[in-house]
């Protein structure tokens, strides 16, 4: 059985058919190519398939390609050229946040979204919004350090 | 050949700078390739069918339901195999490429069906009929070795290509394989010690979790085979791929792309063989790409039986040390082997020992395989050794720290007969850590510290081989069999090269390998790339190096010993040419490039490989943690490393690993554990039960302090790093925790068993006490 949807994802218009079980994350690599959506735990726990569906990091292992219809997706693909993601990725970059790469995608969404939604001033708060994206093999500090940076800056408390 | 201390004018482009990683930014862009990125043209996709008894016979399988569903192309069983010789494993060759007649544990493949969409390939293993005759089951080392326990292999020991053992002894019921070494009279060390301390410990089986899973592609086209894999040894898979096959070693070609994490999870062969069977049967290029329930049955950290006691004298004085330990290597070998023996060596500690006494076993057990992951056998024991030395610290109203500095070995000692002696500056480190978490400072209640230190043979078989290519444009690029893991590899042999020669790092180039193109490597294991691959990177760049100096004095006229180098040129005689120019000049017109050589081997190659190891990893650490007497719960509340590198080739990237092996020691310690019933069921077998740390579990402070001695026979003096830190780390925390109050003898420390042993404690310790 299929749908028919009408989403946008990274900011262009996809209109077609997508059968009924069909996950977010399948849909996204293998139809659209977008391979920066990464499958690992597939339980909604190591965060690296996430993408943001009208802002809201979603993990795409467990949401339906059906369900982002009349929405908006962004994936690190559409992230790419952003003054966020330049910024972001240069902290990465500075602090050597990046090893294997899996998550890294994951990590930046998840960056995004919160960017001004929460109360970002604290390292805890940041911890415990970020911990549903794992990283095995960075230890987390670096990206922490990368993240601070970039959340001290957009800081409107700290202006 | 021009040897880099030798060549004139050298400056430091490279080597030593926290250079930005080659793959950062395609990594940051989610456009860096994985093994199940890529589709190879009429690419099938593989689902297996998995044992749902830890020990059964094949009663009966038909798979003609599951072929005669529209897009299966083919399933693959047993009986597929008659013409080859079906088994595999670098240790033992003693694990069917696909169940035959015969299962061993819960997730054992038993069937592989081929389809047109990954889908169809999954809902089609309804349709594969089979049953069962369930036999006994040996779930754990003491179900395995009790008497009467059933047989798990029947039949001869068969070596495999890669074991490194020696002679392999007859099989004795479900010992696997064993080790073991005695030195002195133990006996009478132990009968006149003034303090002994003994107990029975156990260690948890853990699950690596590399975030990209097993993944292989695989395309058997009748002549030879391509192999595209999530693999750390790519050349050892072709080896067992070609044997298994029966095809040449140059007609089976091997392609790494990059790989979302190993920790020693992908080393050696896993999936490759099922896959390239399921090819071999569809005739298109078949995937196979594992979901995480899966991975976690390919492979995992053994879990361990030790039984160990340590002998003192009143002083402090270290006499004796009888190790026994267990280890359980699940259905096949594996690298089990191996890691008993690394266990085995690990168990003295770095002591001067009297006498010991050290026996370890490797058992067959009807759970999944275990093998490699990081640290392996130190991490196993570290922990139990440096317990029972604080222990004795304890007893004697010694200083801890005091009690390691009189008796840890000095440089050049001798570790083990045979072995190469401490190349590292063993009281330096450990002082090191103990001054990063305040020793001595006073502390509050249910707060402890601890310190630990152990050695790891590390660098595995020293064999490496390299090319560098400096193109008419001036590029160079280097040709490299270590795999990139995370670790940095990719950029540690960029800056290697760029160094020797001059450049900047950002005009090396680092490619992933194809066997049919890149120099064999032994293995991405060990700790060994920077100072094995990496050596002979170094060769390499220098012989391009000697080839351009050769150009250079023939073209500028002047001797070599005039020649400067800097800025991707030479200097000579008041002229300068670039290496472009000089390639060109070379060759004449733009075409032509220069290609170096370099190989690393045990003998006749370089120094410093003759002696095994190829360096002792020093697995050093610190923690400070507080318990919660009420609940339990254990905060690791700052943690120290020691990277002892000899000489740091990218300090950032050093830093790196031991926070990462931090994290996964506090993993180690503190909660990961496979848990697996009485009938072999992993009970535990997704990420929302089997916990790994998160951004919540990272100490407060993580110090980490590189050491740089000079003292590694890697390029410019390095050794390799990233692994001791998570052995060192658990040995820490448990001294820490017992320093609190709380002594542990059976890892993870979850709150349950840390309450527990202090409701132990409080009804017993009054007696022990006084």
């Amino acid at each position: 059985m299929s749908e028919t949807i009408s989403a946008i994802v990274n900011g262009r218009a996809f209109d077609g058919e997508v059968e009924a079980n069909e996950l977010l994350l399948d849909f996204l690599r293998d139809r659209l190519g977008l391979i920066g959506v990464r499958q690992s735990c597939e339980v909604q726990v190591c965060g690296t398939c996430t993408v943001l569906v009208d802002g809201s990091p979603v993990s795409s292992c467990c949401f339906l390609a059906c369900d982002v219809d009349g929405k908006v997706v962004e994936t690190i693909e559409g992230l790419v050229g952003t003054p966020f993601h330049d910024e972001i990725s240069e902290a990465f970059v500075r602090h050597a946040a990046v090893q294997c790469g899996f998550c890294t995608p994951g990590m930046l969404l998840t960056a995004k979204a919160l960017m001004g939604t929460t109360d970002l001033a604290s390292e805890a708060a940041v911890r415990h919004a970020m911990a549903g994206n794992l990283c095995r093999c960075t230890g987390y500090r670096s990206i922490l350090d990368a993240l601070m940076e970039v959340f001290d800056a957009h800081d409107p408390t700290r202006a | 050949m021009t040897r880099l201390s030798e060549t004139p004018g050298r400056v430091g482009t490279a080597v030593g700078l926290s250079v930005e990683r080659v793959d950062a930014r395609d990594k940051l862009a989610g456009k860096a390739e994985f093994t199940g990125d890529l589709h190879p043209p009429f690419m099938l996709y593989g689902a297996v069918l998995r044992s749902p008894y830890a020990h059964a016979l094949i009663e009966h399988l038909d798979v003609r339901g599951a072929q005669d569903i529209d897009g299966v192309v083919a399933v693959l069983t047993g009986d597929d195999l008659s013409d080859i010789d079906p088994y595999y494993g670098h240790a033992l060759r003693d694990r069917p490429v696909v169940a035959i007649g015969k299962v061993r544990f819960v997730g054992e493949p038993v069937a592989v069906v081929a389809a047109v969409t990954q889908a169809i390939a999954d809902a089609a293993l309804a349709a594969i009929e089979v049953s069962y005759e369930p036999l006994e089951v040996a779930a754990s080392v003491d179900a395995a070795l009790a008497p009467g326990a059933p047989l798990i292999h029947e039949g001869a020991v068969r070596p495999g290509l890669a074991h490194g053992l020696g002679t392999l002894p007859e099989r004795e019921g479900n010992i696997c394989y064993s080790y073991g070494f005695s030195r002195g009279d133990t006996a009478s060390a132990f009968d006149t010690a003034a303090v002994v301390v003994e107990g029975e410990y156990r260690f948890p089986a853990v699950y690596q979790y590399s975030m990209e899973t097993h993944t292989t592609i695989a395309h058997h086209r009748g002549d030879d085979i391509v192999v595209w894999s999530s693999c750390q040894h790519p050349f050892l898979v072709r080896q067992e791929i070609s044997e298994l096959f029966g095809l040449a070693l140059d007609r089976v070609e091997v392609i790494v792309p990059y790989l979302g994490g190993g920790f020693g999870s992908k080393s050696y062969t896993k999936m490759e063989p099922l896959t390239v069977a399921m090819s071999r049967k569809a005739g298109r290029p078949v995937r196979i790409l594992n979901r995480v329930d899966e991975s976690m049955v390919t492979t995992r950290r053994h879990n361990m039986k030790c039984r160990m006691r340590t002998a003192a004298g009143a002083d402090g004085e270290l006499v004796a040390r009888e190790v026994e330990m267990w280890l359980d290597t699940g259905a096949y070998a594996d690298n089990g082997p191996r890691v008993t023996a690394t266990a085995g060596d690990a168990a003295p500690g770095p002591y001067r020992w009297r006498a010991m006494d050290v026996k370890a076993h490797c058992v067959y057990t009807t759970t999944s395989p275990s093998g490699s992951y990081r640290a392996f056998g130190s991490t196993h024991v570290q922990w139990i050794g440096e317990s029972q030395v604080d222990e004795i610290a304890r007893r004697l109203g010694l200083d801890r720290l005091e009690v390691r500095r009189a008796n840890l070995l000095g440089r050049g000692e001798e570790v083990r007969p045979g072995a190469k002696g401490v190349d590292a500056d063993l009281v330096g480190d450990i002082e090191k850590v103990a001054a990063a978490i305040d020793w001595g400072a006073p502390r509050g209640p249910n707060r402890g510290v601890g310190v630990s230190i152990g050695l790891l043979a590390a660098g595995a078989h020293p064999v490496s081989m390299a090319t560098v290519r400096l193109g008419p444009d001036g590029g160079v690029t280097v040709l490299v069999g270590t795999t990139e893991l995370g670790q940095g590899a990719r950029t540690v042999m960029g800056q290697i090269a760029a160094e020797v020669l001059g450049l900047e790092s950002s005009r090396v180039r680092v490619i992933g390998t194809d066997t049919a193109y890149t120099p064999y490597d032994r293995s991405t294991g060990a700790s060994r790339s920077t100072t094995v691959a990496g050596k002979a990177v170094e060769e390499a760049a220098l012989d391009v190096l000697d080839a351009l100096l050769e150009t250079a004095a023939d073209v500028l006229e002047v001797d070599r010993e005039q020649l400067t180098i800097g800025g991707g040129a030479v200097a000579g005689g008041g002229r300068t040419m670039s290496y472009e120019q000089l390639v060109q000049k070379r060759f004449g017109l733009a075409g032509g490039e220069l290609i170096g050589h370099g190989r690393v081997q045990p003998r006749g190659g370089s120094g410093g490989f003759a002696d095994g190891p190829v360096f002792w990893e020093i697995c050093v650490a610190g923690a400070e943690v507080e318990v919660d007497t009420e609940t339990g719960v254990v905060t690791v509340l700052r943690t120290s490393s020691v990277a002892d590198v000899g000489r740091a080739i990218n300090p950032q990237l050093i830093e790196r690993q031991d926070e990462g092996g931090a994290l996964q020691g506090i993993g180690n310690a503190m909660f990961e554990e496979m848990r697996f019933n009485d009938d072999g069921l992993l009970l535990n077998d997704t990420l929302l039960d089997y916990r790994i740390p998160s951004f919540e579990d990272v100490p407060a402070s993580m110090a980490c302090t590189i050491v740089e001695n000079g003292d590694g026979p890697g390029p410019f003096g390095a050794k390799g790093c990233g692994e001791g830190v998570l052995a060192g780390l658990p040995a820490a925390i448990v001294n820490a925790l017992a320093d609190a109050g709380v002594a542990m003898t059976e890892l993870p420390l979850t709150p349950e068993r840390v309450w527990n042993q202090i409701q132990k404690q409080r009804t017993v310790e009054p007696k022990e006490r006084t």
